[in-house]
Parts: structure tokens; C-alpha cells; sequence
């Protein structure tokens, strides 16, 4: 006994709007630690000093490099769809987001260059 | 006769209700026919209970759509040697819909958001009066002219997963059909149809996914309809037209 | 997803666009020796125009994530509308206001 079959999943679009989706709820989540980490220089530059040396270590580079990604990849799957409801632009869409997962990949990839 | 070649087709088929199960039958493998051929050859041949819906085998009518190896189709122009994987093919209802029984599915849903989307045509003009001459080189008969062969079959419907998260949502169809009628000027009723399309579960919930683009048998655009009608409804929005 | 909250949401978009860019340039720049209190402070403090940058992002950023995860919540959790409603306004108005507490400890405090 179960329900029927589920044709969902098939489409390479449904990817991308799903990569969309979740690198937004992931920079949602994340914002309020931003905000929260430069508040901390309401008490004093020192203060924030500190935080800052304690995200100084690898672990912490490579979740900023997951955050420059979800960054790229919203913005840049944003640009799409702003692009496909506006200007009429629905061919090729798949290559289209493909080349925005990639292009983000490589500036988080860059990003981890710089800070590691 | 077309020819039956040596091997066989196992055939999946969706029996009973929302909670049925998958029964597999052995059809014959011939070169030239399509899944609802198949179909019909279980029900005339091997089970005279199996429930399906078709009627004219040319699509033209839009009543069999059922979802085949997980994808939905209209199975009447549907060739089985293009979709068979390994001489197994796996037939289940259309999907986002009641299953009434076996391969049918209650399109009752469907219909609905057709008539809550404004799908019905409002004449602006009597009997009485002079047939409004419209040209076929008019922009808005040229911009209806690529959503009008929708003939009501569903599988736009069952392949949005929108419709699938959203109860609301109107769906890819009816959509298609509204901005079709927007471009209708003998239409009276274009200011409530896009409040209607402009609403919660209207065609601003539309993620393009452009699966429907993707699955219409007809090669139409829903998604390309539902863009523009989320262009027109923001400029209607914004000149204050439009009272979410 | 109505008209409105469609127009509040495409439209933070496309007003972000650009700020994302800005951001991620920034974000390059200031990384090149390792971020320090003293550097980001250095660029930001008394400026009107980066608290206008900053300003203007936390807002378009907060409404933005709001309208998003409302629809997420409708879509995928079995919430009602007022209650997506609800709970994403709450997030706005938390972001808004640790937006605007980090905004001011970087340029005015």
C-alpha cells in the first residue's frame, strides 16, 4: 500500500530553484550571527577583535567559503529568474543556472583562496 | 497486424485508490504502438476491471493523460519504444489529483481553479450586435494565439510541484488560459480575472521551474503566460488598478 | 504570494543586486590581510555613506528574507497563511533591528 508515483524531481530547473531556495534559508539563518558579530563593537573595537581572531582558524574559513557560495548562488539564481519573469529569456535556462552554480562555486572557491 | 516481436513488455499499473499499489502485467512488445494501446490491451485482454480515461486516441480531447515512468504524458500520442526503459513501462494516474480509481483521475480540482482563475469567456456584447472583427496581426490576438491550443489534459497540472506544495495555487492551465482571455477585448470581465490571478495562490506563487514548458504535449508556454501575466498585473499593481 | 509581496520581493531584489556586487567586492578587499576591528572600523566609522550602504541593504535584505521564508513556510510546513504571516514578520522585524544595532555599532559607536 502507498501513494501513487511522484513525477517531481525530473526537471534540472526544479535544481535550481531548490539551490535557490535553500542557500536563501541558509543566508537567513546567518544573518542574524552577522549582525550580531558586528554589534559587538558596541562594546568597544577590542571586542570585536577578539571574535575576529577566534574565527581566524580553517574551519571557520571554509564555512565563510560555504556562506560566499550560498551569497553567489542566491544572487546570481536571483538574477535569473529576474531575468526569465522580465525579459522573455527561457531558453537554454539549464545552461543558464548550471553556469551560475559554477561561477559561484569559483568565487567561493577564490574567496577560499585569499583566506586560507 | 503490427508485428509482435519475441520479447514481451512488463507493464506496472497503478490498481485502486489513493491507497492502492502497482499490479505488473506481461503485454506484448510490438513495434509500433503507444502506452494507451498498452493500456487497452490489459483491460480488453487480461483485466476487464482496469479503469482509464480516453476518448478520441488523437490528441485532440486531453482525457488520457496519466504519468509514465514518472513523467506525465498524454498516453494516446505516446509511443511506447520512446519511453520504455529495459521493456518495462510504469503507469499510474496524473499526480496533484484525487485518484478515483486505477488509471483515473478526478479532474475535478483542475476544472475548479480553471473557473477560479477567470477561465470563462464573458461576452461584452449581445446577439444582437455585429460579430467584433478581430485580425490576426493584432498584437494581442498574436500574444493569445500561442496559448490557445491548451486542450485541458493535465499534465502541465500534474508535474507542477507549485501546485503540489501550494493547495492554493491556480496552476500552469489555468493560467494559460487566463492570460489568453486577458488578450481577449471582446472579454468583459478582464478587471476580476486579474484580481484573481493576482491573488494568494495567483500566478506571482509561480516559481518558474518551467516544468509545465517542459511536459505540455502542445509545446505550449505556460510559464512564458504566467510571466507576462505577473508583468501585467504588477503594472496594474502599480497604477493602483489592482486591490490585493 | 500575492501582487504586493511579489513587487516587495522582486523589487528588493533587483535593489540588492547591485549592493550584493559592492558587498562581495568589499568582502574581497577587506580579506587581503586578514580581517581586524581596525580596518573594517577604519572604513566605516562616521561615514554617512556607508551607513546609508549598509542601511538600505539591512532593510531591502530583512524584507526580502521575510516575504521568502513566508513563502516557504506556506509551502512546506503545514502553516496557515496568518500565522506565515506572523512568523515571518517576526523575522523582518529581527533583522531590521539587529541590522540596525550593527549598522550604528559600525558607523556611530
Amino acid at each position: 500500500m502507498s501513494a501513487p508515483p511522484r513525477p517531481y524531481r525530473r526537471n534540472a530547473l526544479w535544481i535550481a530553484a531548490m539551490v535557490h531556495r535553500v542557500s536563501g534559508i541558509g543566508l537567513a539563518l546567518f544573518l542574524p550571527l552577522h549582525f550580531l558579530a558586528l554589534g559587538l563593537s558596541l562594546q568597544g573595537a577590542a571586542r570585536l577583535d577578539s571574535f575576529l581572531r577566534w574565527t581566524d582558524i580553517p574551519l571557520i574559513k571554509l564555512a565563510e567559503g560555504g556562506l560566499v557560495f550560498l551569497l553567489g548562488v542566491h544572487f546570481l539564481g536571483g538574477l535569473r529568474v529576474l531575468f526569465v519573469e522580465n525579459f522573455d529569456w527561457r531558453v537554454n535556462q539549464f545552461r543558464v543556472a548550471t553556469a551560475a552554480g559554477g561561477a559561484a562555486a569559483m568565487l567561493a572557491f577564490a574567496f577560499l583562496i585569499r583566506v586560507l | 497486424m503490427p508485428q509482435a516481436d519475441n520479447a514481451s513488455l512488463t507493464v506496472s499499473i497503478w490498481r485502486g485508490g489513493q491507497d492502492g499499489n502497482f499490479e505488473t502485467y506481461s503485454v506484448p512488445n510490438r513495434q509500433n504502438q503507444t502506452v494507451l494501446d498498452v493500456v487497452t490491451h490489459v483491460q480488453r485482454h487480461i483485466d476487464p476491471t482496469l479503469s482509464y480515461r480516453f476518448a478520441c486516441r488523437v490528441g485532440m480531447c486531453g482525457s488520457c493523460g496519466m504519468t509514465v515512468n514518472g513523467r506525465p504524458r498524454w498516453t494516446c500520442r505516446t509511443h511506447v519504444s520512446k519511453v520504455a526503459k529495459d521493456g518495462k513501462l510504469q503507469i499510474a494516474p496524473l499526480s496533484n489529483l484525487p485518484v478515483i480509481k486505477d488509471l483515473a483521475a478526478d479532474m475535478q480540482p483542475f476544472f475548479e481553479k480553471w473557473q477560479k482563475a477567470g477561465g470563462v469567456f464573458e461576452p461584452s456584447k449581445s446577439r444582437a450586435e455585429p460579430v467584433e472583427p478581430i485580425r490576426p496581426n493584432e498584437p494581442q490576438r498574436i500574444a493569445a494565439d500561442e496559448g490557445i491550443e491548451c486542450i485541458n489534459c493535465g499534465v502541465c497540472y500534474a508535474g507542477c510541484d507549485t501546485v503540489r506544495w501550494n493547495d492554493d495555487y491556480l496552476g500552469p492551465a489555468a493560467l494559460n488560459r487566463a492570460w489568453t482571455l486577458m488578450n481577449d477585448r471582446r472579454d468583459s470581465a478582464q478587471k476580476p480575472r486579474l484580481a484573481a490571478v493576482a491573488a494568494n495562490g495567483g500566478c506571482h506563487a509561480c516559481h518558474t521551474h518551467q516544468s509545465c514548458q517542459e511536459y505540455c504535449p502542445q509545446s505550449l508556454n505556460p510559464t512564458g503566460s504566467i510571466s507576462l501575466l505577473k508583468r501585467l498585473a504588477t503594472k496594474a499593481y502599480l497604477k493602483g488598478e489592482l486591490k490585493p | 504570494m500575492n501582487v504586493r509581496l511579489y513587487i516587495w520581493q522582486r523589487g528588493t531584489a533587483a535593489l540588492m543586486a547591485p549592493l550584493v556586487l559592492i558587498h562581495l567586492a568589499v568582502m574581497f578587499y577587506a580579506t587581503r590581510q586578514g580581517l581586524t576591528a581596525h580596518d573594517i572600523l577604519g572604513r566605516t566609522r562616521g561615514s554617512i555613506a556607508w551607513a546609508m550602504f549598509y542601511g538600505t541593504f539591512v532593510v531591502a535584505a530583512a524584507i526580502h528574507a521575510s516575504i521568502g521564508i513566508r513563502n516557504i513556510l506556506v509551502e512546506w510546513l503545514p502553516v496557515r497563511d496568518r500565522a506565515a504571516a506572523f512568523l515571518s514578520s517576526g523575522l523582518g522585524i529581527l533583522l531590521i533591528l539587529l541590522g540596525a544595532r550593527a549598522v550604528f555599532a559600525v558607523v556611530f559607536a
